[in-house]
């Protein structure tokens, strides 16, 4: 299993840790910050009326870290992980994936940085119905390569979608549709490919949101062994506040902005 | 990579899809079949006619002809002698002929070209020989009865002619005169039955036995006691007059027998005497008549010619009317035909001639054989592009069911989008994607109709009698064309434009819906149930 999972982080210097961390787990104090997003504001139009979803947000991820972001419904918690993820631009404030700043990037840097860099898993999986598991963890790889690039490095990719599919417990599901997937296999699948191009940062909207509760916790039980055994960071949105406790860092959203901050240790 | 994999996949997952591509596979098949049967049809009629025309035609203006044709084919050799292959003078005039209905026993009289020609070059400008009925005359014409053996290529369904008809029908003559001398009142009954059935059957020994006895008889029992001019006899059973051949429809119609296969019905035969009136050289014109033998039909299968042409020894021609220019001696002619090299360029030397025989000088018409016929070939063509654009418009209509099944299909494939756009695909991979969904549905299409077309085109004649069985309609009738069998020429380049064209219009018709795919804005997408 472990050779399965090969994260190829560059050798970033670790930044001062600030006061902010200090009460972090200890294994983080010396973490570099890998996401980082102040005043990050947004609102949405509908018809004449201008909605804002986000009023000024500050958050800071830092490697290795389990973050949750709770908050009720409406709270712009979603909202806020698109803008992380580059699905969405902010309408003013600043997001920094490892120093650089990404709110502002072209279209094109952003679906490589989305590519390669940021994985994500959704409440509804969002698997393509046509493709087979497989197939479905091989997209971001797909994505990334030309047909004859793909071609010459197939076995290697299919080697390591196997391996990842074996590590989220799915070895002997290759060739199934989603279809004939129950909603816990269609999530380990969608986990398995989040891994597939070895981002530094995992992005979770609601994981086990759609899911019954044994199949929840399997899916956090293997999420939490990916962050604890792996050191992946993983920034997860959910309403849930039992996976919360589990967090390193609770980031609670309301109304559009951050009310509070707690850290467990 | 994963732009043809889900191509693939929507292909193969979506029939809906290949339902919206149906009318692109039948316009495909469509054209191909019409393509192929106009080509063959045109390409037929460009062979018969070139086989009917020779290359080239210098045609004198006026009846009489242009004099001295040995002094225009020297100045033809001299202009263009490395182009020529081979040249014959002919002369063609209006004239009138005249015969007796054997089915009826009517006199019929009917419009024909007649057209003298030098048998011993006429054939080589022209496929000329290819379209007799007697072996011998393919090979060499020399305007002479036959024993038997017409009909060639028909076989059977040709009625008996030659020396064996004419001696038949000669003594069933002579008995019919005996009869009416020998007996004081006429009965019907005296009247021995016709000897020649219209169809050659088995009865064909029988009467050679009768032809036998005849010959027993000899000359001496002619009764020709009435005759006028008893000194000069012609008999019919062993002399010919002059040998005629006549295009085929001149003296038959073509129907359909009891059991519904068509039939060409004889009012004359080879072997039968024809009489036919002509212009002579005065001013104005008197009318000649002469007789002459049918020595064989010509059978273009073009009815136009068929119906008019009859060919005579030139010689025979210039004699009777009197075609001598009084100051050189030499016999005049009316057309000069030529037959260029392979390869030769015909617009080139038809333009030499034409400088060289002005027409403001000479009043000749010089036209290559495409000259001639340009209406019609043009008419062809001009259907052609028209089926053309018509069966191409339905392919167009074929590409807007296929924008609208892509619209609905990319609403249906919206959260797809989404999907792909997080995972970092970028608008113009997700717009590949549909255009090459476009693109493999196209090629699918249009594969399928250039095979079902080819098939199609390749089981033609097949198909059409299948038809005809079904509907009891007759699809091609042989007794309205000019062929037996629908030809078919299938063109490569042709194939590959349509199957192209067609795969360009499906893939045009996908780029709106692949835009709009593009365009779709991933959290709206990741969103969208």
């Amino acid at each position: 299993m472990s050779s399965a999972f090969e994260l190829t982080y560059p050798n970033v210097p670790p930044e001062k840790p600030d006061h902010s961390q200090e009460t972090l787990h200890p294994r983080l104090l010396k973490s570099p910050v890998v996401l980082k997003a102040t005043g990050v504001t947004k609102s949405y139009r509908k018809g004449k009326v201008e909605i804002p979803v986000l009023n000024g947000v500050d958050i800071e991820v830092v490697e290795g870290e389990f973050q949750a972001i709770v908050g009720a419904s409406g709270s712009g918690k979603s909202t806020l992980l698109h803008l992380l993820a580059t699905l969405d631009r902010p309408d003013a404030g600043e997001i920094y994936f490892e120093d650089n700043r990404i709110d502002n990037l072209s279209a094109g840097s952003r679906d490589i940085l989305r590519n390669r860099y940021i994985g994500m898993i959704f409440q509804f999986y969002h698997l393509l119905p046509e493709l087979t598991a497989l197939e479905n963890v091989l997209m971001p790889v797909m994505i990334n390569h030309g047909v004859v690039s793909y071609m010459l490095r197939r076995r290697k990719f299919r080697k390591r979608a196997k391996e990842l599919l074996d590590l989220v417990g799915l070895s002997h599901r290759l060739k199934h549709r989603p279809r004939e997937l129950s909603g816990g296999e269609m999530q380990r699948v969608a986990i398995a490919r989040s891994l597939m191009a070895s981002p530094r940062l995992l992005l979770a909207d609601e994981p086990t949101g759609n899911l019954d509760r044994a199949a929840g916790e399997e899916i956090m039980e293997i999420i939490r062994e990916l962050n604890a055994a792996y050191d992946v960071t993983m920034v997860m949105v959910t309403h849930d506040p039992s996976i919360a406790a589990q967090a390193d860092r609770t980031v609670r959203l309301a109304e559009g902005r951050v009310e509070s901050v707690s850290i467990q240790s | 990579m994963y732009k043809i994999l889900l191509s693939w996949r929507y292909l193969k997952s979506r029939y809906i899809a290949l339902a919206s591509i149906v009318s692109v596979t039948l316009g495909v098949a469509t054209l191909i079949v019409v393509n192929s049967v106009m080509a063959g049809f045109s390409d037929e009629m460009h062979k018969r006619l070139h086989g009917i025309l020779s290359d080239i035609v210098i045609r004198s203006h006026d009846l009489n002809g242009l004099p001295d044709p040995q002094w225009h084919m020297d100045e033809i050799t001299r202009i263009a002698g490395n182009d020529i292959e081979a040249m014959t003078a002919a002369i063609q005039i209006p004239a009138m002929i005249n015969f007796r209905d054997n089915i009826q026993g009517q006199w019929i009289t009917q419009p024909i070209t007649l057209i003298g020609i030098d048998q011993s070059t006429y054939a080589q400008v022209s496929d000329f020989s290819e379209y007799l009925l007697h072996p011998e005359n393919r090979k060499q014409l020399d305007f002479l009865l036959k024993e038997k053996n017409y009909g060639l290529g028909k076989k059977d369904r040709f009625p008996l002619s030659g020396w064996v008809r004419r001696r038949a029908s000669s003594e069933w003559e002579r008995d019919a005169v005996d009869a009416q001398i020998g007996a004081d009142q006429i009965d019907a009954a005296d009247i021995p039955d016709s000897p020649f059935p219209l169809v050659d059957d088995s009865g064909v020994e029988g009467q050679g036995v009768t032809v036998d006895g005849l010959e027993d008889r000899g000359i001496s029992d002619v009764p020709f006691q009435g005759a006028a001019e008893p000194q000069i006899v012609f008999d019919p059973a062993t002399e010919q007059h002059t040998g005629i051949v006549l295009g085929i429809s001149i003296c038959s119609v073509r129907g359909r027998d009891a059991d519904g296969e068509v039939m060409d019905y004889f009012f004359a035969l080879p072997g039968d005497d024809v009489k036919v009136t002509f212009p002579n050289t005065g001013q104005p014109p008197k009318a000649l008549s002469d007789s002459f033998t049918i020595v064989d039909f010509y059978e273009s299968e073009m009815s136009e010619y068929d119906s008019s042409f009859a060919f005579v020894p030139l010689s025979r021609i210039q004699d009777l009317r009197g075609m001598v220019d009084v100051e050189s001696g030499t016999k005049s002619v009316s057309t000069i035909q030529l037959k260029l090299k392979e390869g030769a360029d015909l617009n080139a030397v038809r333009d030499k001639l034409q400088a060289r025989f002005p027409i403001q000088q000479f009043g000749y018409q010089i036209q290559t054989w495409r000259d001639m016929q340009g209406p019609l070939l043009a008419a062809v063509q001009l259907e052609t592009t028209i089926l053309n654009i018509l069966l191409f418009l339905i392919i167009a209509v074929a590409g807007f069911g296929i924008l609208a099944t892509f619209f609905m299909i990319v609403v249906e494939k919206t959260r797809d989008v989404g999907i792909l756009k997080s995972l970092g695909a970028p608008s113009g991979g997700v717009m590949s994607i549909f255009l090459g969904y476009g693109l493999s549905l196209g090629t699918v299409g249009s594969g399928v109709g250039l095979i079902l077309g080819l098939m199609f085109v390749d089981n033609i004649n097949t198909i059409a009698g299948w038809i005809e069985r079904v509907t009891g309609q007759e699809v091609f009738d042989p007794t309205v064309y000019y062929f037996n069998q629908i030809p078919v020429i299938v063109s490569p380049l042709t194939c590959v434009w349509v199957v192209l064209g067609a795969i360009g219009i499906a893939v045009v018709a996908s780029i709106l819906p692949a835009r709009k795919a593009a365009k779709l804005h991933p959290v709206e997408a990741l969103r969208y149930e």
